[in-house]
């Protein structure tokens, strides 16, 4: 219980270094969301100016102080004020509408990758020295490659030479969001090439991880005993070996899932993919603050929370955790 | 690299000279060192070589435009990796960009460390207050999303150079070092030598320091080698957003450029696949150097452990061979 207390104590901390670097952040940055405003609309008179600097909160009078706390209340209430690019839309309704992209492709990505990734592993360390352990330096080779310069290598292989799937955007034009089938299958045909990359670039971690914690276990005396008890090898390998072993890249795995929401913005700018790493990435290159803002706190709290979560199922997965008082 | 191998033994600390025997054992624990090892330090070394000769030995000025040409040109013999779309040499962008890519990875490798270091050994040695302080610290940093902090802070930092960039990665970096070194840390303050340099009155810092510091040096160096790639690869995706300095030449502007001239839709590899293969053969040469020596601290996980024995290929995951026959 104490081990839970003090990691819910640490939540708390850093949820609130979160929501405090994310208040910071436009008021250190030069510029502001009516200044972006009047670049957008060179020639808007003062009333209206007035009225953008009520309604995006610049220009506050009070001191920093009394800001904070307000913009604290303003989060309670869920509000994170309206979008500069997308003008009179709610931060909260651009986020809602582009999240669920990022989460569906990503997380699919990520479980795909951590499962074949932590199979490979477990052959790679079961079958040492084999042919797929002798390729492991060709794994580490494509874990090394920068991200998107892949992704450029698979669209113009796959997307410009060859046409076999199309890039750019979630869905087909011709086709309108919902629970369609012609619009799911579309969805499902764009999202290919990216979660492509996506599992080739991560899975090498996976593997690595997996064959390297693998082999410290196999070496234990319960795997020989169930050897020598005569146990089938394929049962030695996963209910004995393995389970054993899976523990850390469980953690990771728990980890890698909360950075799911952050972890893919490079990948939805080369395939202009329509989550909340592009809208995040228009809103800085626009200077659309409260969008910012907003994705930026979703984006830590998201990370926190697969924390929390993670921490929990690893505290009931592995009993140790409880006793030990390090972490 | 020697002191990896040879267990430092705190009764020879500061002797001056080191008898013949310590020597050549030092260099057989240096021959010794896994393969994989050797070439990942014999690729770095290579690109720490044209990171330092690279800008003398370009044929061409990297930025020297050619009037009136459009379209990428093939490599020929005069371009031997071809030219951009306004005819720059892409060769000499090569050269002259691996200087500024390596450095701002072995800038960022040594103050994260250096950060990493200090911190984790402190709040590992120290314990109590001190380590719950910095390890919230760290676990903070740990769950902030660093790659859209580091477009939102650099976007907005003018002209960030290498130093600048440096800087803000290793802020981002350090936790993944402290949290390794400190867990090391930790068993470390147990151990009777520890102990006994407690006993004989030494100072807390030397005793970090000289008895602590040198045990942990193959864990020091894989969180070097670790930072080193992450800020390659990060610095690289930055440069790529265009949030880096654009006029200067790296790995990552290059990428930029060649994105921004769409040099994918043109098909011209020569001018987008040389920065790309630079970057992951560099980062290939430090997970290697990184497996080398992960796999000094602890042989088991070497590779080519299977071993004939008669006709049958023994594995190490196979029980203990006994030879049939018994003519022993």
């Amino acid at each position: 219980m104490w081990f839970i207390t003090r990691r819910l104590a640490f939540y708390a901390v850093a949820a609130w270094v979160a929501i405090t670097v994310n208040f910071a952040i436009p008021r250190v940055m030069p510029g502001n969301a009516v200044d972006a405003m009047l670049a957008k609309f060179p020639n808007l008179d003062a009333n209206s100016l007035h009225a953008l600097q009520a309604e995006f909160g610049t220009h506050a009078h009070g001191s920093l102080v009394s800001q904070y706390f307000s913009y604290l209340g303003d989060l309670a209430h869920g509000n994170l004020g309206l979008s500069v690019n997308q003008y009179p839309a709610n931060v909260t309704t651009v986020i809602a509408q582009t999240l669920p992209w990022t989460v569906i492709l990503v997380g699919v990505a990520t479980i795909i990758s951590f499962a074949l990734g932590t199979l490979l592993g477990i052959v790679c360390a079961w079958r040492r020295g084999g042919w797929l352990d002798r390729f492991l330096p060709a794994f580490t080779f494509l874990q090394a490659t920068p991200y998107f310069f892949l992704a450029l290598i698979v669209i113009e292989l796959f997307a410009v030479s060859w046409g076999l799937f199309p890039f750019g955007q979630g869905y087909s034009l011709g086709t309108s969001p919902g629970w369609t089938w012609s619009f799911i299958s579309s969805a499902a045909y764009h999202s290919f090439l990216p979660a492509l990359t996506i599992v080739l670039t991560s899975m090498a971690g996976w593997m690595l991880q997996m064959r390297n914690v693998m082999i410290t276990t196999i070496a234990e005396d319960y795997v020989l005993v169930a050897q020598a008890k005569g146990l089938s090898p394929g049962r030695v390998m996963f209910t004995y070996a393995a389970r054993n072993a899976i523990l850390p890249n469980l953690a990771g795995f728990a980890l890698s899932l909360g950075f799911v929401v952050a972890g893919a913005l490079v990948m939805e700018i080369v395939f202009s993919y329509p989550g909340i790493g592009l809208t995040l990435y228009n809103a800085v290159t626009s200077d659309d603050f409260p969008l910012l803002q907003g994705i930026f706190l979703v984006i830590s709290l998201t990370v926190l929370a697969a924390c929390l979560v993670a921490d929990i199922v690893y505290f009931l997965a592995d009993p140790r955790t409880r006793t030990r008082t390090a972490y | 690299m020697s002191a990896l191998a040879t267990p430092t033994d705190p009764a020879s600390d500061g002797s001056a000279q080191l008898p013949a025997a310590v020597v050549k054992s030092r260099r057989e624990a240096l021959r010794r060192l896994p393969g994989k090892a050797k070439v990942g330090a014999a690729i770095l070394g290579v690109f720490i070589l044209i990171a330092i000769i690279g800008p003398a030995i370009a044929p061409y000025d990297p930025s020297a435009t050619t009037p009136g040409q459009a379209l990428p040109t093939a490599p020929s013999t005069h371009h031997l990796l071809g030219t951009t779309a306004t005819g720059q040499d892409v060769l000499s962008q090569l050269l002259a960009g691996t200087r500024s890519t390596v450095v701002l990875g072995l800038l960022t490798g040594l103050i994260a460390t250096g950060l990493a270091v200090v911190i984790g050994t402190s709040a590992g040695f120290l314990g109590g207050v001190p380590d719950e302080g910095l390890s919230l610290l760290a676990n903070v940093f740990l769950v902030l999303p660093a790659l859209p902090l580091l477009v939102v802070i650099l976007g907005y930092l003018p002209h960030s150079g290498e130093l600048p960039t440096a800087i803000v990665l290793s802020v981002l970096g350090w936790p993944w070092g402290a949290r390794v070194i400190r867990a090391q840390t930790l068993s470390l303050r147990g151990r009777d030598f520890v102990a006994a340099a407690r006993e004989c009155g030494e100072s807390t810092w030397r005793i970090i320091f000289f008895e602590i510091l040198p045990n942990e040096i193959g864990l020091i160096a894989a969180s070097f080698v670790g930072t080193v790639l992450y800020a390659i690869l990060t610095s690289v995706a930055l440069a790529f957003l265009g949030v880096a300095d654009l006029s200067s030449w790296s790995y990552g502007t290059m990428l930029y450029w060649a994105q921004n001239g769409n040099a994918v839709q043109l098909s011209a590899w020569w001018w987008y696949a040389p920065p790309g293969i630079c970057v992951a053969l560099l980062g290939m040469s430090l997970v290697l150097l990184n497996f080398g020596l992960d796999e000094l601290g602890n042989p088991r996980l070497r590779a080519g452990a299977t071993r004939r024995i008669g006709r049958r290929t023994w594995r190490p995951s196979d029980p203990t061979p006994v030879l049939r026959g018994g003519d022993s």
